[in-house]
């Protein structure tokens, strides 16, 4: 291979040779077959980059103090010295907004433009998740509508009630995601319209359920009652809804008997916005392993190249293992499996096992080891999901590397127990076990809708399926209280396990709802 | 495709709307680190920002967790001597060790409190809500010896500083435009008449005629050329004429007894009231001038430094400070320019038969010269002759004169904010 001159040498930058620099590495990335949308570079200030943290990457977002709350904790943070900015920050729209800071290095520019220009941006492009759940195209304009609709609500109906909403939004958000349905693409001014016809639809739909005169009850459920305490069958006709829901910013949005047509529309943004950053919560490992690969790749091959000197390379390095660094569950500053890390270790492992296969690698991944690695890795970052990945491809060596563990922790036992380590005999639980630790549906508890009593007192129901005796955080009940907020009347929580009601949280408290 | 695009000249402070309705929402929080701030702060301490703590269960946003129990398994990095089937004793705290996963348990061990700064603006801002100068309202504007020159238009004359070129530009252009009109249609007539004679067949011409003409040309070229580029008739200058405003400068009078019986404790309180009131003032004009005037027996004005720091003995006569501070607004501030302060703190001795002189001082000369007075009496004990003095004062000036007693510091802000409390319209 030709060597050629540095583009740049040095610390310093300016956009001749950032540009020369994104060229170069769009060429390689345009070789190893990278998928992206256009990229858009922003040049920013160490300001504005707190600016941006504090919106949790949205471009524009609605004004809510807690984002006020997230921009003083940045800056607390920042200038503490604590947190270093510069990472990156990259979003998922299309074109694909990536962030500079102006205060970075060249090394850094370069490193953030490989890793988010086109480690993330490939990501968002290609992740099944990502085309399901999110459209890139018209994200910025949603949030322009968003911002838009909830300051104009502002006005009409004050700030503060508009806050309250959105807290109570806030708190119900990581379960606004209709998991079955994909959204269709809309663009800003289409919502505009669509949002005035929804207004007075949605009103109509919502009186009809619960209209104080119910319509005449149909011949076959008055045959089939035949209860002492409803002679008339008024509160037979089932159970509503008649499918647990999960999505319970839709169901509120939908049918919560109290909710003004502003108010319905404002739980919607928040439910679309939960949205779009759903399949973030899901691939953290592997969007953050994909981007770190492909940096870790693309800058080796430009220092191949000869278009980076030593200097750059060696300032690449210590930034890159530092990323990747993760230190033992015993140190002071462990805190949790970093992302980067195992992201980083299974793909490149991926690549080792597709390059130079062992005996061991032809019998865990008969189907990967030894072959193109480049398709393999493609096929592993379009069809994943954290859960599923980790299942999939975490190998041996990785697991080994890392000197993975598995520890049952039971409050029926005093002792903790290793139930797991990397051995012929515990690579599978321990692989199985941290797959387990990335599901969704684990790590959150799993909470649906089970009733709306809508013949009754008008109280909802809720159900919380536990799973090996694991109880509800205390933060149970000032969610129940926005979720009554929202809903109007009495709000139940049941915990059930194995069909078994063992323990109900409601709100209003009981002592409360009886002065009342 | 990859555009750049350098926003570094965008608007900062993108989220100042969100950072502000933090701070609305918790407002109670901050002004109870804010009032802590106030009493615990040295006295130069004042400009600058304060760290405040706001309990993180205050602000937390709620979400649906799952809570410690329960039988689950974790996944850590690290294992050097773990064997599969070893039992541990579980890591004091509940969470800890290999149990890193839930981020809620994780962080919640020491970040107990969310730690924030506010701005030195911010602070004040916190320091000083809800309060407000009394008779702040602007003195009628006859009053007012002061004046602003203020732009008036244009006018012909005035010096040559204030030349207004664009204007006189166009006025010279328009001259010249207006005077040479007739001059080049005149130059055109004499040209055409010019051209037809020349035109004619030779026999016919007539030389004298077309002398004369070339002659008038040429006159005319002549005149053309005469008529100046800028003329003084063109010249305009801004005007500029004086308008009477509303004084925008106050000055404050801190008065101290220094005699014997006022210890370093004492001043030290008497120092942070002075402070808070300086700091108040200087929010609310554009410029606050500070006169320091310390008493025992004798007034006299010194500077800050002596003020505060040196010592002092004897007995207390307080009408000399007044006098002296009569004797000061005569001589450097009269009242039509300036907005008033004095601000007195003692210990509450004063010569016996003073106290009335201070009064009929207060009365007669000072009181309607003012804007405010406060007194601050920095006494455990029961009041003396002065107080009993100054109550009288008090009720015939009820809404200019104010007097508090301050036991000790924390005392000072409380009472600060009782004085300046910001009254309904009308009170």
């Amino acid at each position: 291979m030709t060597r050629r001159k540095p583009i740049a040498t040095g610390s310093d930058w300016n956009f001749e040779i950032l540009s020369e620099f994104e060229r170069e590495i769009a060429r390689l990335a345009d070789e190893y077959r990278l998928d992206t949308y256009p990229n858009q570079i922003e040049v920013i200030t160490t300001e504005q980059m707190m600016d941006a943290y504090a919106s949790v990457g949205m471009p524009v977002g609605y004004h809510h103090w807690s984002f006020g709350k997230q921009f003083l904790a940045v800056e607390q943070a920042y200038r503490r010295g604590q947190m270093g900015l510069a990472y990156e920050l990259v979003i998922n729209s299309d074109p694909c907004i990536a962030y500079l800071m102006e205060e970075n290095t060249l090394m850094m520019q370069v490193l953030v433009m490989a890793h988010a220009c086109y480690g993330h941006n490939s990501f968002f492009k290609g992740n099944y998740l990502f085309r399901t759940w999110t459209d890139a195209g018209s994200i910025v304009d949603y949030l322009m509508f968003a911002r838009k609709y909830v300051a104009e609500c502002e006005e009409r109906h004050g700030v503060a009630a508009v806050e309250q909403l959105l807290d109570a939004c806030h708190a119900l958000q990581n379960y606004g995601v209709d998991r079955y349905k994909r959204p269709s693409p809309i663009s800003a001014a289409e919502e505009a319209r669509r949002q005035k016809e929804r207004e007075a639809y949605l009103q109509a739909q919502v009186n009809t359920l619960w209209r104080t005169i119910p319509g005449r009850v149909s011949e076959d459920v008055l045959a089939g009652e035949d209860d002492e305490e409803d002679p008339l069958g008024l509160h037979a006709g089932g159970r509503y809804p008649a499918e647990p829901q999960e999505n319970l910013l839709y169901f509120i949005e939908k049918n919560a008997p109290l909710l003004a047509p502003w108010q319905r529309e404002i739980v919607r943004i928040v439910r679309k916005l939960a949205q779009y950053f759903y399949p973030q919560r899901q691939t953290q490992v592997m969007n953050e392993g994909w981007a770190t690969f492909w940096h870790y790749t693309l800058m080796n091959r430009l220092y191949a190249e000869g278009l980076v000197d030593e200097g750059l390379m060696l300032e690449f390095l210590q930034s890159h293992t530092a990323v990747v660094n993760q230190p033992a569950f015993d140190t002071p500053w462990y805190s949790g499996i970093n992302p980067y890390a195992l992201g980083f270790a299974i793909f490149s492992d991926l690549r080792r096992l597709c390059e130079s296969p062992t005996e061991e690698d032809r019998q865990w991944f008969p189907d990967s080891a030894g072959s193109d690695w480049r398709e393999t890795l493609e096929f592993a970052m379009k069809n994943f999901k954290d859960e599923s990945f980790i299942q999939q491809f975490l190998s041996p060596k990785v697991i080994r590397d890392l000197k993975l563990f598995m520890v049952v922790d039971d409050d029926q036992d005093d002792m903790l127990e290793v139930g797991a380590i990397h051995d012929e005999r515990g690579y599978r639980r321990v692989r199985e076990a941290l797959a387990a630790q990335y599901a969704l549906s684990l790590r959150e508890p799993n909470i649906q809708i089970y009733k709306a009593d809508i013949r009754g007192d008008r109280s909802l129901t809720l159900r919380h399926i536990q799973d090996s005796r694991r109880p509800l955080a205390r933060s149970v009940y000032p969610v129940i209280r926005h979720l009554h907020q929202l809903w109007g009347f009495p709000v139940v929580l049941e915990s059930v396990e194995n069909d078994e009601v063992v323990r109900r949280y409601q709100w209003p408290l009981p002592d409360e709802a009886a002065r009342a | 495709m990859t555009y750049f695009i350098d926003r570094r000249a965008n608007a900062k402070h993108k989220s100042a709307v969100n950072r502000q309705r933090f701070l609305d929402r918790y407002r109670t929080h901050i002004k109870r680190s804010v009032e802590e701030a106030v009493n615990r702060r040295s006295i130069t301490d004042m400009e600058r920002g304060e760290k405040v703590s706001i309990p993180s269960r205050d602000i937390s946003e709620p979400v649906f967790q799952h809570g410690s129990g329960g039988k689950r398994s974790i996944v850590a990095p690290g294992n050097r001597e773990f064997t599969e089937g070893d039992r541990l004793r579980r890591p004091p705290g509940g969470e800890g060790g290999g149990a890193g996963e839930g981020a809620a348990s994780d962080q919640g061990e020491g970040m107990d409190e969310f730690a924030f700064t506010l701005s030195r603006e911010e602070f004040l801002d916190f320091v000083f809500d809800g309060l407000e100068l009394p008779h702040l309202e602007r003195k009628s504007l006859a009053d007012l010896d002061e004046v602003k020159p203020v732009r008036a238009g244009l006018s012909k004359e005035g010096v040559p500083a204030r030349i207004n070129i664009v204007r006189s530009m166009r006025e010279a252009h328009a001259r010249r435009i207006a005077m040479r009109a007739p001059i080049r249609r005149a130059l055109r007539e004499a040209r055409e008449a010019l051209a037809l004679e020349e035109s004619k067949d030779p026999v016919l011409r007539n030389p004298a005629r077309i002398t004369e003409l070339k002659a008038e040309i040429e006159r005319l070229e002549r005149r053309l050329e005469a008529v100046p580029f800028i003329d003084t008739f063109d010249l305009r200058y801004n005007n500029l004429v004086n308008q009477p405003m509303p004084s925008s400068k106050a000055v404050m009078f801190c008065i101290m007894d220094v005699s014997g019986s006022m210890t370093q404790a004492h001043k030290d309180i008497a120092k942070r009231f002075f402070l808070l009131l300086y700091l108040f003032l200087e929010r609310s004009y554009e410029k606050v001038e500070l006169v320091f005037v310390r008493h025992h027996t004798a007034a006299k004005e010194v500077d800050e430094e002596e003020f505060f720091y040196s010592r002092e003995t004897g007995g207390t006569i307080v009408s000399s400070a007044l006098t002296m501070v009569d004797e000061i607004i005569a001589r450097r501030y009269p009242p039509g320019q300036w907005n008033l302060y004095v601000a007195q703190a003692s210990d509450g001795d004063n010569w016996d038969d003073d106290s009335v002189t201070c009064r009929d001082l207060l009365l007669k000369s000072l009181m309607p010269r003012l804007q405010y007075y406060t007194y601050v009496e920095i006494t455990p004990h029961a009041h003396q002759a002065l107080w009993e003095e100054y109550e009288t004062v008090a009720a015939e000036f009820p809404s200019r004169f104010a007097m508090r007693q301050i036991v000790e510091a924390g005392d000072i802000y409380p009472v600060f904010r009782e004085l300046f409390k910001r009254r309904a319209a009308g009170g």
